[in-house]
């Protein structure tokens, strides 16, 4: 049964003109469509963070630990994560009688701002893109940092020494990461010679798909991925570098006093930093919400899966593939110690990333 | 030279009454931290408490207090009659029961010299090496999730699942067992036990080499134990260490071996010590080596059990050798049997005319090996202690007793 005896005009087509149509849909002289428009992914990232990366993590290491993780809560245990919320929205908000209560209730508010506000810049579709800052790679990178601050106030303000122990470990794995991540960004930067979000995904767009990207357009750009996608593991400390929560080491890091909704802030703002880290790699060096089928012939594979929608299921798609990697490490690796994770970012990451930086500034001038 | 001025430090406290009062300590050191890690720390392996003293990250001295499980063992078996002391000595070493009833009952039965059936014999080694290596699989599992690996801690418990449900249909239950009563056992083994013991060994040869390569392989795992905790093995000895940790130390002392008891002097085994070339000998790579190694001598133990043990007579009897009331000659006597973490013996003295021990001391493996973890912690840093502390594999219950 063919789809298009149901759809006579391809599904892309209609969804383009759709979101076309609404974006020009003005109330009382505001762009209420666009408003809309960019509004839905990022309710949509809200809801995933909510429940499928949790739900997702815990569904994946219980396959790969032989259980069947949530079973309970629903289908499958698909409500799981809402139902855990709501206990931790019942719970009583504990305050340490001697933590700094501003910093205490400051840190996690903080943490989580700097971890969504990253979403602003991400292109999800030639529509859907909250900010289009002609600076958006430099914000990203930049807001990110913003993390280290209400990681460092919930350390401090808990009047904790794990916790303080967690917060500094933490400032000084991130700052040090953010190095090659960013040296690792720039050579992607300058494949495109901007810092737009959005252009970066117009300039991967083409009809042989996968071969625009530009992890395939310079024969060294794999090494900054590789780069990238480690430093972006340790930024949000993700296994095997996350020993700013070390659970063995220091309980539970910097958050050990932190209980109910504020510790649900914290787990949330882990989980958006994961997609948000995904989703730029995917947008440096994947090509961001291109499709990555090609044309062949007169099957126009790579024409039939664009358009607003598949543009944002292809980033989501992506994004979702390396948070699976991610997963995949945590439930794999043990954690390295702190000395051994500062030789990694100084002393491979860093220099490694300043020659990747070197030969795609070659390769970009002369090829 | 000019001595540096005192550190002086304000802090606000809050009195009881709810106002803010300033206090300032003088003479206080800013350079030195004192940690308090435990007794509700994930990586203590239950209520150990280590007060450490810290400088920045590294430990400049590590002080283990004890006690926070101390049940009065000693004092209790001082109250019960000699069988009954059986189960106390289970809850002592919770996760190798069937090896410390052992040790207990050698004790005793030294004290009665009694003989004992040889079929009774081959069923107390089998089901004490099935606990020894699920002991061993804990401790392999809860180290690698000090390391912070979680998933090798998930499969270790899913292969020890098996054996605690072989026990289970030996002796009727999980963890606690009475199984071994001196002078026999509770119960034969059901019939097709050889049949499920074999399956279960051709089951779990090659998960172990899962998880061989899963974690012993694992380069950050070898980087986070190769070289920590080092103890030569002349300051081993005389800390008195045994077991798994001793062997580490490349020393070969194994009691099965050295002070043979039951039928051990008849099977073949090997006492495994580090050879240095996978880790540097007496570090806690050794320790976790010398364990996953057990692991595959004492399958092996265990099929030549099944090959030699004698089958059940008509009417066998494993109880048909207990005495019916257990009252010794005055006299002391010490027994102790190799555990998964050491040697564990028990002193007793009897008084010839009570049926209750006038003393009964249990020498504790952990406790013992647990004392060098002062000498072994200094100068370390804070996630090398974690991983020390994982390979000493204690059990509190032990340790407290």
């Amino acid at each position: 049964m063919m789809l298009s005896n149901y759809f006579p005009i391809p599904m892309s087509m209609s969804l383009n003109s759709w979101s076309d149509a609404l974006s020009q849909w003005y109330l009382f002289g505001l762009p209420l469509g666009l408003v809309v428009i960019a509004a839905i992914p990022l309710v949509f990232i809200a809801l995933y963070a909510l429940t499928y990366g949790v739900y997702g993590e815990r569904k994946i290491s219980a396959f790969m630990q032989d259980r069947l993780g949530p079973m309970e809560v629903g289908k499958w245990g698909i409500l799981q994560t809402l139902a855990d919320i709501l206990k931790l929205l019942q719970k009583e908000d504990i305050v340490n009688t001697n933590a700094d209560k501003f910093l205490f209730v400051v840190g996690p508010g903080i943490l989580f701002v700097g971890s969504f506000m990253a979403f602003a810049v991400l292109p999800f579709g030639p529509a859907f893109i909250g900010a289009d800052l002609n600076v958006g790679l430099f914000y990203a990178i930049g807001i990110v940092a913003l993390e280290v601050v209400g990681i460092l106030a919930a350390g401090w303000g808990s009047n904790n020494k794990w916790a303080l122990y967690g917060a500094i470990r933490s400032v000084a794995q991130i700052v040090s990461y953010e190095i090659p991540a960013a040296i690792a960004i720039l050579c992607g930067a300058m494949m495109a010679g901007t810092l737009s979000m959005q252009q970066f995904s117009i300039l991967q767009q083409g009809e042989y798909g996968f071969l625009h990207f530009f992890l395939f357009q310079n024969p060294i750009a794999w090494l900054p991925f590789i780069i990238y996608f480690i430093a972006s593991l340790a930024e949000t400390n993700r296994a095997p570098f996350d020993i700013p929560e070390a659970e063995s080491e220091l309980v539970a890091g910097y958050f050990t006093e932190y209980s109910g909704m504020k510790f649900a802030v914290i787990f949330l703002a882990e989980y958006g930093s994961m997609f948000m880290v995904s989703a730029i790699i995917s947008v440096v060096f994947l090509g961001g919400w291109n499709s990555p089928l090609p044309n062949i012939g007169s099957f126009a594979l790579n024409d039939w899966t664009t358009g607003p929608v598949w543009g944002a299921a292809w980033i989501i798609l992506k994004g979702f593939f390396f948070i699976f990697l991610q997963m995949w490490l945590r439930w794999t690796l043990p954690r390295l110690r702190v000395d051994q994770l500062m030789y990694v970012c100084w002393k491979v990451l860093t220099p490694f990333a300043f020659v990747a930086f070197v030969l795609t500034a070659v390769w970009e001038i002369y090829m | 030279m000019q001595e540096l001025p005192k550190a002086e430090h304000r802090s606000v406290r809050v009195t009881p009454n709810g106002k803010n009062r300033v206090v300032i300590e003088k003479d206080l050191s800013s350079e030195e931290m004192i940690l308090n890690m435990g007794p509700q720390h994930p990586s203590t392996h239950g209520v150990l408490r280590l007060e450490c003293k810290t400088d920045g990250e590294v430990v400049v001295e590590a002080e283990p207090y004890l006690g926070y499980l101390h049940r009065c063992f000693e004092k209790h078996a001082e109250m019960v009659d000699y069988p009954g002391i059986v189960p106390f000595v289970d809850r002592m070493d919770y996760l190798a029961a069937m090896n410390s009833e052992f040790a207990y009952c050698i004790a005793v039965e030294k004290l009665l010299d009694i003989e004992i059936p040889r079929r009774v014999e081959f069923l107390r080694v089998i089901v004490s090496e099935l606990n020894r290596i699920a002991s061993h699989l804990v401790a392999i599992g809860t180290y690698a999730i000090d390391l912070g690996a979680f998933t090798p801690f998930l499969f270790c418990f899913r292969d020890r699942e098996h054996i605690m449900s072989l026990l289970e249909w030996a002796s009727g239950a999980r963890m606690l067992y009475n199984y071994i009563w001196i002078g026999g056992a509770s119960y034969d083994f059901p019939k097709g036990m050889q049949k499920r013991i074999d399956e279960f060994i051709t089951y779990f040869r090659p998960k172990a080499l899962e998880l061989q390569r899963l974690l012993t392989e694992n380069e950050i795992f070898v980087k986070r134990t190769r070289g920590i905790g080092m103890m030569p093995a002349d300051v081993a000895v005389n800390y008195g260490w045994s077991g798994p940790m001793l062997r580490g130390s490349g020393v070969e002392w194994d009691l099965r071996r050295n002070d043979p008891y039951s039928i051990y002097p008849e099977l073949d085994f090997k006492v495994c010590v580090p050879d240095g070339r996978h880790s540097d000998i007496g570090d806690s790579l050794s320790r976790h080596l010398v364990r996953a190694y057990e692991m595959e001598e004492s399958l092996s133990i265990i099929e030549q059990c099944l090959d030699k043990m004698p089958a059940a007579e008509e009417g066998f009897n494993p109880r048909a050798a207990i005495p019916k009331r257990i009252r010794p000659k005055a006299g002391e006597v010490y027994g102790r049997a190799e555990n998964p973490r050491g040697e564990l013996g028990f002193y007793i003295v009897s008084d010839g005319k009570s049926t209750k021990p006038v003393r009964c001391k249990a020498r504790s493996s952990c406790f013992v090996n647990l004392s060098a973890m002062k000498e072994m912690s200094m100068g370390q840093l804070i996630p090398d202690l974690v991983a020390i502390i994982g390979s000493i594999d204690i059990v509190l219950g032990e340790v407290d007793r």
